[in-house]
This record gives structure tokens, C-alpha cells and sequence, in this order.
């Protein structure tokens, strides 16, 4: 099969895109470096990582490192902070502004890139016919990506530079931040589904390892584990997708399959198996329904961890596989179907957690479920340059909400620590009344809060109202709203897909306002010893904070609703056309699907009502000044207890799946056939055996002539006995 | 006298076998070995009158090999007494690896 | 008439010195004394002899007497008195009333063997007489020139080979017999 298309003849060949090998390959290189630092760092013991020396308990869970209390007891620096700093940052950068490069390169070219640039490093596995090479795919769909992730890297290194300043793992830290973008860029690189396996197993090591951070502590470490193990159960998923795409269709890149896609017969059974099982893989790794318990766990990392890994990057790579493999979808509205569903639901599942989480990190956790839901509603019902859309300003905005979220932790953990104080630093209701204390962090996180919930003209209004346009749109007249999903008509699927995508942002708006109103608003509850050091973050830490800031109420415009006419209108969504057009095309259905301004104009209308509704609902309901500090709160009832312990699912799965595999695993697998029969039977048994022919064996040899005799006697015996009786 | 000749010769090889079977003494054992070689000797004998001197060579053959064991076999018996005070072969288990 | 008379002279004095072997080596086995036992031994060889002797094997005869009776059976009586066992330690020596009936019946059922074997395998030579087919004695050649011919001709390597374990076995002998210099320390 084809691989790819000739690189020679490509407008890009002759341009700076040839060399954006680079670009994965730089933050390769810091890797590199960083680790070796972090290795000599610790050989050579003093204020060490823990994994040099596990002694440092303490140390080792600083969390956000903030031991220097006005300089009181000023925490030793890692000897070479100076220069991961430099290194770790400065190669994203160098990344950011490679990718950028690039993206002019193909903003200018004269014509639409309708191919894409495939930049073919070497071969991979040569294996019969099938070839696998290790290409990178550069075209809009992937170009959108690396900047999100180079960009949003590049600030989120920075930020972490003043985050992690004093923990002792300071270089380990960003080696594996690096490592991360590093497979991270495989992921939306790569020109072919191994390779993109490739980075998608990376980015699930990085996050194991950056979750378990602070491994010392059991509960962070048993965090980075449940995360890698539910993840596991969905690269089954994209494993059996693949190789159920290598035996039907011969060929694993992308232009192979979408071209193979294209000549299977529509909603066939082949096809919507292989779109399931990818939605499989899918749900493992952007924490949807079933496999969404480990990405509030995931929060036991860094503060910028959650940030970039597990809100604005590698959560969103299913949606990425999805708009990838849009062809294929909309080949099977079935599959289609299914993933706008669980999008939808998890979407509100997720909000109803998020409205009474305590813990700021688990409410943004939970929030971001939510929004991957949107994201995969987005792609399921067709409308992949929404979902893709959603997924940039979703990176916009979340990230800076959980970097602000890390910036008020990284004041409360000052305050807390410089009195030395055991309380909850993260615990909502430990804080209120920040807005005096960190201003910037205030104003910044109020306008990610409006672009999130939905308030025009934010970032998060656009996204989500294309979204949820798209979902109302398509139930009429599309593939989709033809198909049947469990024997329910698609149209009235996608209504109630609409109607949850609804109760999802009403929800959406209630949490965010309540984090920030316990957060910032109402007295406050910190302690007044500890109110007096809570301050605002250094300038390395905001800074990136106020880009973000920026790019979350400005975002939203790289895609205006055609409505509104003017410059910037469907911008994104026309840059995207080359790639994601024609799976667009597929499921809008030979019809086309319209809707009338008057139509659209209500929808605009319902969505920022509810939106407000949410927000003035929270306002008016949600009394900060009615809180009191964590040690002193009642225990929640009903409802609340039942939220607040996220409807019992990791309980559910305990005992449903755990502590029956554990059962199963002790019992049957261990005691039963490992040790029985295994060990017992097979291993000490043929010992046994063995012994046992070896002592009889030994009591022949007694040394004693005599027995020798009789034995030689019984043998001469036994031959002339057969020769005469022959 | 052919027939009775290899008769003899199976007897007495039998009766050495039994004294072999039978008695613990290594030096008795020994003797018990020589009757043995002592009954083939007869058979080579007898048969050489049917086939020729060759059986009578092979005796001298078989004496000098019986005078080798004995006298190795004997030291071997002296060395081992030197060390058990015994000739009994229950008491001796050297063969044992 | 005289030649009947030397055959059964013959006969009468072949299987007069069979059966003294046979008794002769009997007690041989079930003496006690290593002494006895011995004797006895030294009887039945000296029996085996005065055999060859009859069967035409005159240098046989006579080396039997030599080397077996006088040379390896002197040897064992040697060791005996040496080692001072001529008072057989009865008890131990001789295994139990199971042993001795398992031995006899190995025995017989050897005997029965060999006899079945000698039966089916070498018909004809059992029925032959001494009197038929037997090469007439060559009486210029003497009694030990017939040996000494193959001996020397045909089986010289054998013969030399012969020579070379004797001469191992005698070094071997010294060797294991003499007290060892390292026993003393």
C-alpha cells in the first residue's frame, strides 16, 4: 500500500518544514540532559531528589516548593536549578518557535495544502507488505496540535520554574516534562498509527511518572499506578483497532487508511468495530465513561502537571485519534453515535461530581472529564473541527485554571508552611477572600471561569456553542440522525446529547463559580496567623498566567460562527478543511444539513442564558460566608455525601472488577495455579520426582560388594534367561 | 569326557557363584573368584580338544590375569584392612559414590 | 582288552577327581576358617589338575600346580596369616538362611540356564566322545610345543600385553600395599 504521499513534489519540501524533525527531537535532547543532570544530581548526595536518597521524607513531599518563608529557612537549591531551568524551558521554546515557523510556511503557501506534508525519517518495521516508517504527517489537523502543545509546553515550563523551584527533584522534574512534550509530539506527529501508538504509550509513561512525583508518599505512587493500569485497558482497545485495520486494509498510516476507509461499505460492521475499539483506546486515555477514575487520582502530581498533561495535552489525545480518523468515523454512524453518548454523559456525570468536590484540583479534574466529554460529543456527531476547536480553547482556559489553581496552592502551602501548619492547602474550604491577596491570579481566573462556563465574547462560549450547534444541526437530515443506535432512532439520540450537553453547561457554570467563590470571595478562613503570608505568585508564575489569560478571552475568535460574518470567521474550521472536510462531509449526509439564522440565533440565545443562569443560580445560592474551615465541617448527607464520593464508582469498581481480579489473581491464579500447580505440582513435584528416582537410585549404590554381586547375578540372570527362552 | 568336563565346570562355576553370593569376607570372596576362573579353565581345556591349543593359551592368559588380581586384589584387601581393621564387606562401602 | 581296561580306569579316575572337586570345593564354600577354606580350594585345584592332565593338557597340569596351587593360593594363605583372620568371624561372615537359599537358587537357576543354552546351542559337541573327532596327540611335538607355538606366534601381542599387566599389577601391589607416608601423619 501506499505509505504516503511523495514527499519530493510537496510545496512544503523546499521550506523549513523539512527540518521539523526538530522539532520533536529538541525537547528529546533536554530530556536527555536533564536526566543526566538529575543523575549526577543524584550521585552525588545534598539536597538531592528522592530518588537518589529516599531519607529526605519531608523534602521529598514539599509539594509546591515553597519553603522560603522571607528567607527564614531558605531551602538549598539543586546545585544545577540554574541550568534546567535554562534547559527545560529553552528547548519548548525552541520547539514553540520552530512549530510557528512552520504554521507561516503553510499559512503563506499560495495554495491550499490539500495534501499532507509527510516527512519520511526511515523505515520502521519493514514486516511482508506491511511498512511501517517512522514519518511525520505535518498538515493543519497536526499543526494545530503542536502549537497547542509546544505553546502551552513552553508557558507551562515556565511556570513551573517558579513552581518547583526549591523540590529537590527539580531536574528530574522537567526530564520528564521533556520527555513528555517529547512524546507528545510523536502523538500528533506521527503519520501512522504505531507511530502515534508510540507517543501515545510515551505520554501514558510520562504521566505514570509525573503523577508519582513525589513517589515517597504511597498514595501518589498508587495514584500513578490505578492511571497507567486503566490506561492500559484502553490501548487494548486501540491495539485491537489496529490490528484489525492491518488485516483488512493492509496498512496502518493515515492516508492508507482513510483511503481504504473510503471504499468500505458505509456503517459496516468492520468499520464500526475498528471505530469502537479506537473509541476504546480513546476513553482510556481522555478519562471518559468507563475509564475516567484515574484522571482525578492523576492529581496527586504537580500542580503544572495536571496542568499540561492531564487537562490541556494528553487527556485531549482520543479526541485528537478521533478527528484523525475522521473518515473512518463517519463511515459508521453507529460508532459516531456511541461516542457523542458517552461524551454526553460523561459530560454531565463528571459536572455533578465537580459541584461538590473540596479539593480546587479535584473540581478542575473533574470539570476537565466534563469538557473532554464536550470535545468527544463534538467529534462524534461529525463536527470534528468543533471538537478540535473545543480542544484548543479547552487548553486555553483550563490550563490556565489549573496554573491559577496552582498559584493560589503555591500560597497556601507558603502560608500553611510558614506556620506550620498540618492543614489541607488545596481544601476550598481553607481559603476565601484571595481576591485581596492575589489579585492577578483573581482577574485571571474569573475570565478563564466566563470563557469556560460559556459567557460571550470568552474563548469557551464559541467552542461550546459550536458544539452543541453542531449536535442540534446534525439531528436532522445527517448519517447520524438516519442511523439507529440501540435501536433508538439517531435523531432523538442527538436531542438528548443536545439536552445533556445543556444540563453539562448549566452544571459547568454552578462549580466554576462556586470554586471561585470559595476560592477568592467571602471572608477568609486560612487562619489569621496564616492569612498575613498568603501573597501573590513571582512574575515567573504569573507571567505565563496572563498570556493564557489573554489567549482564553481572545481565543475563541480563531473560529466566529459563520453568522456573525466578518474576518475571523470559521477560520479554524476552513484552516482544517484539507484534513477533517471530507469526514465532515461523510456524515453531514448527502443532504447537507442547514440551519436557519432564526434557529441559530436561539441556540446562541439558550446557551449563554444558561450560562448565566448557572452562574447568577451559584451567586445568589452558594453563601462563602456561611463556610468554615475544613477540620471544623460538618460531614455532608444524601445527595451531597453521594457527590462528594464521586457516586461511589471507585468503589463500584473495587468491587466489581478489582477485588474480583484480586480474588481471582490470589485465590485461583496465585494460591491455586501458581502455587499449586505450577510450584507445587510442576516445579516440586518434578523435584520430587527426581529425588525421589535419585534416592532409589542411591540406595542401588550402597557401595557394598555384595549387593553389587547379586545385582550383577539378577542381570546375567535376566540375559542368558532371554537368549534361552528366544 | 567332553559333556562331563563342561558339566564339572558348570558346577564348580556355580558352587563359586554361590560362595560369592554368600560369604562376606573379602579374602574368601576372592578364593570364590579363583574357583570360578579355575571352572572356565576346565571348559577351555575340555574344548581344546575339540578346537585346537588355542583354549590352552587362553588358560595361561587367564592364570596370569588371576595372578595379577590376586596380587593387587590382596594389597588392596591389606590397604583396607590397614585402615578398618576389617575384611568384612559390610563394612566396607567405598564403592558408594 | 587292555585298552577297555585303561578306559575305564580312565573314566573311573576322571570322575573320581571330579567328584573330589565338586565335594572339595563345597567345603571350600562353607568353611568358616579362611584357612580351610583355602585348603580346600587348594584341593579342588590341585583335582582340576590331575583333569587336565587326563585331557591331555599335561603343561596346564603342571602350571596349575605351579602358579594356581603353589604361587596365588600361598599368596591368599600369606595375607590371611598376615592380616591374622585365620579364626573366620562366623557370625558376620556368612549371610543368614534367607541369603544362603536365595544364592542356592540363583545357583540352580544359573546351572539350569547354561544347561538349557549348552542343550539348545552345541548339540553335537555334547554328544561327542572323547574318543571321537579328537585330534590325535602329536607325541614328537612334546606337550609343551603345541602351546608354545600359537603362544609365541599368534598370540604374541596378547602375550606381551600379558607381561605388561603383570608388571602394572606388581607396582600397583607395592604401591597399594606399602603404608603410606601421609597415613602416619
Amino acid at each position: 500500500m501506499q505509505t504516503a504521499p511523495l514527499v519530493t513534489g510537496h510545496p512544503m519540501s523546499d521550506t523549513i518544514a523539512r527540518f521539523a524533525w526538530l522539532i520533536p527531537l529538541l525537547p528529546l535532547v533536554g530530556f536527555a540532559l536533564n536526566g543526566l543532570l538529575s543523575l549526577h544530581a543524584a550521585a552525588h548526595p545534598g539536597p538531592a531528589d528522592p530518588s537518589g536518597s529516599d531519607d529526605d521524607h519531608d523534602v521529598a513531599h514539599a509539594a509546591p516548593a515553597a519553603h522560603d518563608h522571607d528567607d527564614a529557612h531558605q531551602v538549598a537549591r539543586h546545585p544545577s536549578a540554574g541550568l534546567v531551568s535554562l534547559i527545560g524551558p529553552g528547548v519548548l521554546a525552541l520547539s514553540f518557535a520552530m512549530t510557528l515557523a512552520v504554521l507561516y510556511q503553510f499559512g503563506i503557501a499560495d495554495q491550499a495544502m490539500h495534501e499532507p506534508y509527510v516527512l519520511t525519517l526511515f523505515q520502521w518495521m519493514p514486516a511482508g507488505k506491511l511498512s511501517i516508517d517512522v514519518a511525520f504527517q505535518i498538515d493543519q489537523l497536526s499543526l494545530v496540535m503542536m502549537s497547542i502543545v509546544t505553546g502551552i509546553g513552553t508557558l507551562i515550563h515556565i511556570f513551573s520554574v517558579g513552581y518547583m523551584r526549591d523540590d529537590p527533584g527539580y531536574p528530574r522534574y522537567f526530564a520528564y516534562l521533556n520527555l513528555f512534550i517529547f512524546f507528545m509530539l510523536l502523538l500528533v506527529m506521527g503519520a501512522n498509527y504505531p507511530l502515534m501508538f508510540v507517543g501515545w504509550e510515551g505520554v501514558g509513561l510520562c504521566s505514570y511518572l509525573l503523577i508519582g512525583f513525589w513517589f515517597s508518599d504511597k498514595s501518589n505512587a498508587d495514584a500513578g499506578k490505578k492511571a497507567f493500569i486503566v490506561n492500559r485497558i484502553g490501548d487494548f482497545g486501540f491495539l485491537v483497532a489496529m490490528f484489525l485495520m492491518f488485516a483488512n486494509f493492509g496498512t496502518l498510516s493515515f492516508a492508507g487508511v482513510e483511503s481504504a476507509a473510503a471504499i468500505v461499505p458505509m456503517g459496516g460492521a468492520l468499520v464500526t468495530a475498528i471505530c469502537l475499539f479506537l473509541f476504546l483506546g480513546a476513553t482510556g486515555k481522555s478519562a471518559q465513561i468507563p475509564l475516567f477514575v484515574w484522571l482525578p487520582d492523576a492529581m496527586a502530581g504537580p500542580t503544572p502537571v495536571s496542568a499540561l498533561i492531564h487537562a490541556a495535552t494528553m487527556v485531549t489525545a482520543g479526541v485528537y485519534l478521533i478527528a484523525r480518523s475522521a473518515v473512518l468515523f463517519s463511515m459508521a454512524p453507529v460508532a459516531q453515535l456511541t461516542v457523542a453518548v458517552v461524551g454526553a454523559l460523561t459530560a454531565v456525570f463528571a459536572a455533578t461530581i465537580g459541584l461538590k468536590q473540596w479539593d480546587i484540583k479535584k473540581v478542575l479534574a473533574y470539570s476537565t472529564v466534563s469538557q473532554l466529554g464536550y470535545m468527544f460529543v463534538g467529534v462524534g456527531v461529525g463536527a470534528y473541527s468543533a471538537g478540535v476547536f473545543h480542544l484548543m480553547t479547552h487548553a486555553f482556559f483550563k490550563a490556565l485554571l489549573f496554573l491559577g489553581s496552582g498559584s493560589v496552592i503555591y500560597a497556601m502551602h507558603k502560608a500553611y508552611h510558614a506556620t506550620h501548619s498540618p492543614e489541607d492547602a488545596q481544601d476550598m474550604r481553607n481559603m476565601g477572600g484571595l481576591r485581596k491577596r492575589m489579585p492577578v491570579t483573581f482577574v485571571l481566573m474569573w475570565i478563564a471561569t466566563f470563557s469556560i462556563a460559556g459567557i460571550p465574547p470568552f474563548s469557551g462560549f464559541f467552542s461550546k456553542d459550536e458544539i452543541l450547534g453542531a449536535v442540534f444541526a446534525r439531528t436532522h437530515g445527517s448519517t447520524l440522525a438516519e442511523a439507529q443506535w440501540l435501536g433508538i432512532p439517531g435523531s432523538l439520540v442527538l436531542y438528548g446529547v443536545y439536552v445533556l450537553g445543556l444540563a453539562a453547561a448549566l452544571m459547568t457554570a454552578i462549580y466554576m463559580t462556586r470554586l471561585m467563590l470559595y476560592t477568592f470571595h467571602g471572608p477568609s478562613r486560612t487562619g489569621e496567623k496564616e492569612a498575613t503570608h498568603l501573597k501573590e505568585a513571582p512574575w515567573i508564575m504569573t507571567g505565563p498566567l496572563v498570556v493564557l489569560g489573554v489567549l482564553s478571552a481572545v481565543g475563541g475568535f480563531a473560529n466566529v460562527p459563520a453568522l456573525y460574518g466578518g474576518m475571523g470567521s470559521q477560520l479554524l474550521h476552513s484552516w482544517l478543511e484539507p484534513v477533517l472536510g471530507r469526514g465532515t462531509e461523510i456524515s453531514l449526509g448527502t443532504e447537507g444539513v442547514h440551519l436557519s439564522h432564526a434557529t441559530e440565533y436561539l441556540l446562541i440565545g439558550v446557551a449563554i442564558a444558561i450560562a448565566v443562569i448557572g452562574i447568577v443560580f451559584a451567586w445568589l445560592r452558594l453563601k462563602p460566608d456561611a463556610l468554615v474551615p475544613a477540620k471544623s465541617a460538618p460531614v455532608e448527607e444524601g445527595l451531597e455525601r453521594t457527590l462528594l464520593h464521586k457516586w461511589y464508582v471507585d468503589e463500584a469498581y473495587a468491587r466489581t472488577v478489582v477485588q474480583p481480579t484480586l480474588g481471582i489473581s490470589r485465590t485461583l491464579l496465585w494460591k491455586g495455579i501458581d502455587a499449586g500447580i505450577i510450584d507445587g505440582l510442576l516445579v516440586n513435584g518434578s523435584a520430587l520426582l527426581v529425588r525421589t528416582v535419585g534416592w532409589v537410585g542411591s540406595q542401588l549404590q550402597s557401595g557394598r560388594v555384595g549387593t553389587y554381586a547379586w545385582v550383577l547375578l539378577m542381570g546375567v540372570l535376566s540375559v542368558l534367561s532371554a537368549f534361552s527362552f528366544r | 569326557m567332553l559333556a562331563e568336563s563342561l558339566a564339572l565346570s558348570a558346577l564348580l562355576f556355580t558352587i563359586g557363584v554361590i560362595g560369592v553370593l554368600t560369604r562376606r569376607n573379602a579374602i574368601i570372596l576372592f578364593m570364590c573368584v579363583e574357583l570360578m576362573l579355575n571352572a572356565v579353565n576346565l571348559s577351555f581345556v575340555a574344548l581344546s580338544k575339540l578346537h585346537g591349543v588355542g583354549g590352552q593359551v587362553f588358560v595361561i592368559f587367564v592364570m596370569s590375569v588371576a595372578a595379577a588380581e590376586a596380587a593387587v586384589g590382596l594389597a588392596i584387601i591389606i590397604a583396607i584392612f590397614r585402615h578398618r581393621q576389617s575384611v568384612n564387606l559390610e563394612d566396607i562401602n567405598l564403592l558408594k559414590g | 582288552m587292555g585298552n577297555v581296561f585303561v578306559s575305564l580306569l580312565y573314566g573311573f579316575n576322571f570322575y573320581l577327581f571330579g567328584l573330589i572337586a565338586i565335594a572339595s570345593a563345597l567345603l571350600f564354600v562353607t568353611r568358616k576358617s579362611p584357612v580351610a577354606a583355602a585348603l580346600w580350594l587348594v584341593n579342588v585345584m590341585f583335582c582340576l589338575a590331575a583333569l587336565y592332565v587326563m585331557l591331555d593338557a599335561q603343561f596346564i597340569g603342571a602350571i596349575q600346580v605351579l602358579v594356581y596351587a603353589g604361587a596365588i593360593m600361598v599368596v591368599f594363605l600369606f595375607v590371611v596369616m598376615l592380616l591374622n583372620l585365620g579364626r573366620g568371624d562366623a557370625d558376620s561372615d556368612m549371610r543368614g538362611s534367607v541369603g544362603r537359599i536365595a544364592a542356592g537358587a540363583v545357583g540352580l537357576a544359573l546351572l539350569a540356564e547354561v544347561m538349557v543354552l549348552a542343550r539348545s546351542r552345541f548339540p553335537e559337541e555334547l554328544t561327542l566322545r572323547a574318543a571321537q573327532g579328537l585330534a590325535p596327540v602329536d607325541v614328537t611335538a612334546g606337550v609343551i610345543g603345541p602351546i608354545a607355538g600359537p603362544l609365541f606366534n599368534e598370540y604374541l601381542l596378547a602375550f606381551e600385553l600379558t607381561s605388561i599387566l603383570l608388571l602394572t599389577a606388581i607396582v600397583g601391589a607395592v604401591l597399594i600395599g606399602k603404608k603410606r607416608v601421609t597415613d602416619a601423619r
